[in-house]
């Protein structure tokens, strides 16, 4: 036991020195992966806590309606309210780069898309990438499919295009700043002729907000945190309560005490707060971190003036690698799937695909080469960091995916993919980051992956009954 | 690779899911003791870490009795009385 324990904290050693021998070459190469070196840092801190809380949106919906536990939900709604606390701070002192989605049905939609994905793949996104870290091959599977589903989902034109509403593609194609030769697939007209002429909402901009709480710094508490987050998920919280677990609090109050009142009521709430400590710790410690984040990387912004890494890339002579806008993704806070495509992306290319010939890589994200990419350096540092973890907790054990979970872990990876773009995020980017910002579009992504998790659940709990009843024919 | 739910004596089951990734530990628990009558045992094995968190926070919840957790060889085994 001690000789395992030995082993995988010399294994925890290696990975470290790799990723701390990583950035030293960086550093030593040009001063400008800095930046790069930022996102590979705070990738291994989400990773440890991911991985430590056993932090996966898909459990928030998946195991409360599967199992009625409400553990990760809870945690979610823990690290929002932090998350949009620290957000509020930066605002305040314009050290935000936080920006908005275009609010519209899409959000919805590809939350629902995304939902199922999750359930079926067996983790969200981020919980992929730490479950990877603890040697899951489920999760490559997963994380395959999020690549692979939405480079390929971007890039199709042809015959797709007739699939998308006519008044879509005449708005797309009168475009004037987008060239024509990168106006190609059906996304492109999805982007072009639908998205881009949607709204960006960020209620502390908003009239009512700042009829409300003026045009000074209490705004951003008034519309982003509080109106936008901590309401919001204060009722989630009480719902949660209410249908899930005081049914049963309540009950074991009454058989010890005779009566319940109010307190009961309260200590009900607070126990689902603390019933599971060490995912409502990592709750608090994402959100504050997701903050400080977003605080480093404008630091690093203005280090250097620029706003985006393409920039530093083209003065380090990578023109290739960046978008005919000069930006290659550079989202400058946590988010999980665009760097997954590009990924995709750039192995596509290597097999001769032109994957350029869009607006997703040729205009918006660029496609650099992998080792130049930061926010997909953001992603091997949370693998690393929940492998450092599971390492240390002896719970890091490698697992190649069999029978049926080679299906579930691609399909529902593919499904995660493209719900990611319909939605233009997934649930770090179109919902935790949104929502705590002050973007309302988040709750639609959020309510939307809620509804595609019920369907999931629903779908295995089908599944697995089926093959109970099977089992239970010998006894 | 498959799952193995078996009646192993008097009151006692066995449920296998070595293998399986989230959601399928949890939820074969779960339908498992369902199947089950109070005071019944049964001794889950499984591979999943991340799986443990829920199942020791869906016992508690139901009312069943988590008697014994134990790990070997790299595989986690819960002893739960149904409540």
């Amino acid at each position: 036991m001690e000789n395992i324990e030995k082993r995988n904290q010399i294994w925890a050693f290696i990975v470290t020195g790799i990723l701390i021998l990583t950035s030293f070459l960086y550093y030593k190469v040009n001063v400008y992966y800095m930046y790069l070196i930022v996102y590979i840092w705070f990738g291994f801190a989400y990773g440890m806590m991911l991985q430590y809380g056993r932090f996966c949106m898909a459990s928030a919906s998946r195991d409360l309606f599967a199992a009625g536990v409400p553990r990760m939900a809870v945690g979610i709604l823990i690290a929002l309210i932090f998350f949009s606390l620290v957000g509020v701070v930066l605002s305040i002192t314009n050290m935000s780069t936080f920006h908005p989605g275009p609010l519209g049905p899409h959000e919805l939609i590809g939350g629902i898309i995304f939902g199922v994905g999750m359930v079926l793949a067996g983790g969200c996104a981020s919980g992929s990438l730490y479950k990877i870290g603890e040697g899951n091959g489920t999760s490559i599977l997963s994380i395959m499919g999020i690549a692979f589903g939405q480079a390929i989902f971007v890039d199709i034109g042809g015959v797709f295009n007739r699939l998308m509403p006519q008044s879509w593609m005449d708005r797309a194609n009168a475009t004037t700043w987008i060239p024509a030769d990168k106006m190609t697939s059906w996304f492109d007209h999805f982007l072009a002729g639908y998205v881009f002429t949607k709204r960006q909402i960020l209620l502390s901009e908003t009239k009512v907000i700042k009829s409300l709480a003026g045009e000074g710094n209490i705004r951003y508490f008034i519309g982003d945190s509080l109106v936008n987050t901590i309401i919001p998920a204060a009722v989630v919280l009480l719902l949660i309560y209410y249908f899930y677990t005081r049914k049963g609090f309540i009950k074991k109050r009454k058989k010890k005490k005779g009566s319940t009142g109010l307190s009961d009521e309260l200590a009900g709430i607070w126990n689902i707060i603390t019933a599971s400590q060490r995912t409502t710790m990592m709750g608090v410690l994402i959100g504050i971190t997701a903050g400080i984040h977003i605080l480093t990387m404008k630091g690093m912004q203005l280090r250097f003036g620029v706003n985006n890494f393409g920039q530093l890339l083209t003065r380090m002579g990578h023109s290739v690698d960046v978008s005919i806008t000069g930006k290659v993704f550079d989202p400058g806070y946590w988010y999980i799937t665009t760097q997954e495509a590009q990924f995709a992306g750039w192995i596509m290319e290597k097999v001769g695909w032109n994957v350029r010939d869009n607006v997703f890589f040729g205009v918006m994200n660029g496609l650099p080469e992998l080792w130049r990419n930061p926010a997909l350096w953001m992603s091997i540092g949370i693998i690393f960091g929940a492998m450092v973890m599971a390492l240390l907790k002896k719970e890091f054990k490698f697992k190649l995916p069999k029978g049926e979970l080679i299906i579930w872990g691609l399909g529902g990876g593919l499904l995660m993919g493209v719900g990611a773009r319909v939605a233009l995020g997934c649930n770090i980017g179109a919902f935790f980051i949104r929502v705590a910002g002050g973007d309302p579009g988040g709750w639609l992504f959020g309510l939307g992956m809620v509804l595609g998790g019920y369907a999931g659940v629903k779908f295995f709990n089908w599944w697995t009954e089926r093959k109970m009843a099977k089992e239970m024919e010998a006894f | 690779m498959a799952m193995k739910f078996e009646k192993v004596g008097d009151g006692k089951y066995m449920l296998d899911v070595c293998g399986y990734v989230c959601p399928h530990p949890q939820i074969y628990c779960k339908k498992s003791l369902e199947k089950m009558e109070e005071g019944d045992v049964l001794e889950l094995i499984f591979d999943n870490p991340s799986s443990g968190e829920t199942i020791v926070q869906m016992c508690d919840q139901a009312g069943h009795e988590i008697l014994e957790k134990k790990e070997e060889g790299g595989k986690l085994i819960y002893m739960i009385e149904k409540g």
